[in-house]
């Protein structure tokens, strides 16, 4: 069975402390998500979620606290805008929308990690592997300049 | 000593950038006259045998212009990477991917359905497209291969420097003579033109309020630009803040906002994300239906974002795995 590779940025105030949640309370649930703590769902720059993509992430999760809940404001509601601009990018690029997926999960919600993550994982099963095709090295673009 | 010997190329591209050496106006007279063109096919009579009959590095530097679309435009730039000291990316094009980059949005059997099947605008629809091998009554014809994906310069052959721009303009193709003729060149691998942002250099970066928030978006041609104040702060969108400074705002004195052709600056992996994030994040709703109906006047995101650099983005192209027929 093709076990999906998932990407989960959470961010530290309340998803990731549900994720906690979801571990401490030892409740089961799938595997497929590698979460890499951020420090604000604001913080996830679109070209993260390209560079997952980019390396065979199957599917990337965005988990944030709820709106009007942010640390910082209003980071969440940049990573919701930037969100949709996303959406709309991948679909012109031949990624289903389903991969990329933005929930506000707040720091008490354990279960809903736990709800999530089987959801997406069982979406993305569904759609199968991304199999972006093998791209060339590039030579990376140098710092100095003649001015 | 003998004159510096240099080539000029030209692949998938619209001709702007050969413009662009004539643009020196002048000064092409100095350059001329400080160089000797060993190969420039779009003006003087040379072939492909001549360049093979060169040593290796007997070209001091080659400006080479154009996306590689073509299987032969690949060949004629590994040849011409043979035969020189020093290999420049001349343009958007070769820099990036440039325009014809865009075609990465489709694959080659789409293309050639659009171009020779469907549009209106043919004179017949006889049910051919070009194929590698064709024969006629004198024999075989033989054309180049088009690849489904086109590709920047530096994905085919080590590429020395680049000169950004849709074209470069005359003055940074002038510096950079200068540094090459005088030995006076930076990091293998630079980028000619300064390694900041656009804004920067704007003449209507001080018209930028402190906290920019739109409520809006709009095309060109669906306002009245203020000619003095920031486009972005007016709702249009304008690649400046994303974009590498250079063209001294050539754009923007027109009252048009910049689109992005001299690419990111080197801290920038991926120049459409960029621009996405920052057009997104200025946006001044909270609201996911509020959100959704102003994105959605972004008709085109990638042609938007991605319009010079789709080939060198993180994604390169469209999912081939979805377009294959």
């Amino acid at each position: 069975m093709f076990e999906p590779k998932i990407v989960a940025f959470f961010c530290t105030w309340c998803t990731y402390t549900a994720a906690d949640l979801a571990g401490t309370a030892r409740m089961q649930y799938a595997p497929n998500a590698r979460i890499i703590r951020v420090m604000c769902s604001g913080r996830i720059d679109p070209q993260f979620v390209l560079d997952a993509f980019r390396k065979g992430a199957d599917g990337v999760l965005i988990g944030g606290c709820h709106p009007g809940d942010c640390h910082y404001q209003e980071g969440n509601y940049k990573a919701l805008r930037r969100y949709h601009l996303l959406q709309r990018l991948l679909e012109q690029m031949g990624i289903e929308k389903e991969r990329l997926r933005l929930e506000w999960i707040s720091a008490s919600e354990g279960d809903k990690v736990k709800q999530v993550i089987n959801d997406m994982t069982e979406t993305i099963r569904r759609l199968g592997p991304l199999n972006i095709m093998e791209l060339p090295e590039q030579e990376p673009v140098r710092a100095a300049s003649l001015t | 000593m003998s004159k510096p010997k240099v080539a000029f190329y030209w692949c998938a591209s619209c001709g702007g950038c050969e413009e662009a050496v004539v643009d020196l106006a002048e000064n092409i007279l100095d350059v001329v006259n400080a160089v000797d063109i060993v190969f420039w096919p779009v003006a003087l009579d040379f072939k492909r045998e001549d360049v093979e009959q060169m040593e290796d590095h007997e070209i001091d530097v080659t400006f080479l212009n154009g996306a590689i679309r073509l299987k032969e435009q690949e060949e004629m730039a590994k040849l011409l990477r043979q035969k020189s000291k020093l290999m420049i990316a001349f343009g958007s094009c070769s820099h990036l991917g440039g325009i014809p980059g865009l075609g990465n949005l489709w694959n080659r059997n789409e293309i050639f359905q659009r171009a020779y099947h469907e549009v209106s605008s043919l004179e017949e629809h006889n049910g051919k497209h070009p194929e590698t091998h064709v024969k006629v009554p004198e024999g075989e014809l033989e054309l180049p291969e088009f690849y489904h994906t086109v590709h920047a310069l530096n994905q085919v052959v080590e590429v020395d420097y680049y000169l950004p721009g849709c074209p470069p303009t005359p003055k940074l193709l002038l510096q950079a003579v200068q540094a090459i003729l005088q030995d006076n060149l930076p990091e293998r691998g630079t980028v000619l033109a300064p390694d900041k942002a656009l804004c920067e250099e704007c003449p209507r970066n001080e018209s930028k309020p402190e906290k920019l928030l739109i409520t809006d978006i709009k095309r060109p041609h669906q306002v009245h630009v203020d000619p003095e104040k920031c486009l972005l702060a007016q709702g249009v969108i304008c690649m400046g803040p994303a974009t590498r400074a250079g063209c001294e705002a050539l754009c923007i004195n027109g009252n048009m906002p910049c689109t992005g052709c001299f690419g990111p600056t080197s801290k920038v992996l991926d120049q459409g994300a960029k621009a996405l994030s920052a057009v997104a994040s200025i946006l001044d709703y909270n609201e996911e239906e509020d959100i959704q109906q102003v994105m959605n006047k972004i008709a085109d995101p990638v042609g938007t974002f991605y319009r010079y650099g789709l080939p060198v983005s993180m994604l390169q192209r469209r999912n081939l795995a979805k377009t294959k027929s």
